[in-house]
């Protein structure tokens, strides 16, 4: 399998089981869920996924660890301002680029 | 919305709702679609996993999954852990559809569930398919053309700046789970616990048997279970959740 088949492949599976999580139900179902273990599961679900896929790997995305780790604090700083994302990922790649042109 | 709503007056409103939302997702998939570009993919795949998808945090962790050639069984099964959520939506969303929805504008229109349509369409207590579809497609055209335009600026940037852009994406996840985090002690609690079993998996042993995608879906689940046992929501963050 090449690269462009990898993609494509891929790219049907996340489009395909991203439109059946929101088609099947908004076709079949007509009652609420009223199980409340099953919604704050499903609550939490996104906040869980998005911590895990942030560390450790967060470290390893630029040239070097201490570049990284800058970019996370500063990161971690405007998030807790709450600036934009955009902002916030802008924010995060200067502070591990200035870091990496003084060191 | 009453039923003497004329057609015009639905999707003047839904154009109306709609064009904040896609202003907020132009910002969003601009990000989007610089750090897929510089993550190795084409201007083409950024725009058109965004036309296909329609879902940040989904696509981001598909994006960092393919980028390492994981399995497609990983990133189907990421899909559905991520984007589990819309099923709810949907739910609750197809208890208020009124009778001008036939069985293909349910299929059309599931498409473009996402946190915000889904907020906005929901804070009426009868939706109308036409006043629907007009919601759905400045957010749409939004989400699109920002990718496309952080795409293209991604390609246009010298390599050596390249490198500190590889933080891009994460920056992104932290800056949608930490405002929510600094509200809710729970879901503050759910970060640490994640990213801390994370962390475990990836520096003991553990990590020779568990691939990178299977340890981001082992350690949402497990969290997850354990704090919708433990700390259960409350009304008030069912309501944020919807």
């Amino acid at each position: 399998m090449n690269k462009l088949q990898y993609f494509l492949i891929a790219l049907f599976v996340m489009a395909g089981i991203t439109y059946l999580v929101r088609m099947l139900p908004f076709v079949l179902f007509r009652k609420k869920i009223k199980n409340n273990f099953l919604k704050s599961f499903f609550y939490y679900i996104p906040y869980a996924v998005l911590a895990a896929m942030t560390l450790p790997s967060i470290l390893y995305s630029t040239n070097s660890i201490y570049s990284a780790a800058a970019g996370f604090i500063v990161a971690l700083l405007l998030a807790f301002f709450e600036r934009s994302l955009l902002f916030v990922a802008v924010g995060a790649c200067i502070a591990s680029f200035i870091f990496q042109i003084i060191l | 919305m009453n039923g003497k709503s004329t057609k015009k007056s639905y999707i003047k409103q839904g154009l109306k709702d709609g064009l904040p939302i896609g202003l907020g997702y132009f910002s969003v998939s601009f990000a989007f679609g610089l750090s897929t570009v510089t993550a190795g993919f084409a201007i083409w795949q950024a725009l058109l996993i965004s036309m296909t998808n329609l879902t940040s945090a989904g696509q981001l962790a598909g994006v960092t999954l393919m980028a390492t050639f994981a399995s497609f069984v990983e990133i189907a099964l990421a899909q559905l852990v991520i984007n589990i959520r819309y099923s709810l939506m949907s739910i609750s969303l197809a208890q208020k559809l009124d009778e001008t929805f036939r069985t293909r504008d349910r299929f059309l229109l599931s498409a473009f569930i996402t946190d915000e349509i889904f907020a906005v369409a929901s804070s009426y207590s009868s939706i109308n398919r036409t006043y629907m579809k007009a919601l759905a497609i400045l957010p749409y055209f939004g989400w699109t053309l920002g990718t496309l335009a952080g795409a293209v600026l991604g390609e246009l940037l010298p390599a050596e700046l390249v490198s500190s852009l590889g933080i891009a994406i994460y920056g992104m996840f932290i800056a949608i789970i930490i405002p929510p985090a600094k509200k809710s002690k729970s879901v503050f609690g759910v970060v640490i616990v994640s990213a801390s079993l994370s962390c475990i998996i990836h520096y003991t042993p553990l990590s020779k048997y568990i691939s990178s995608g299977f340890s981001i879906i082992i350690c949402a689940i497990v969290t997850s279970l354990i704090f919708a046992a433990i700390f259960p929501l409350k009304e008030t963050e069912e309501n944020e959740n919807e």
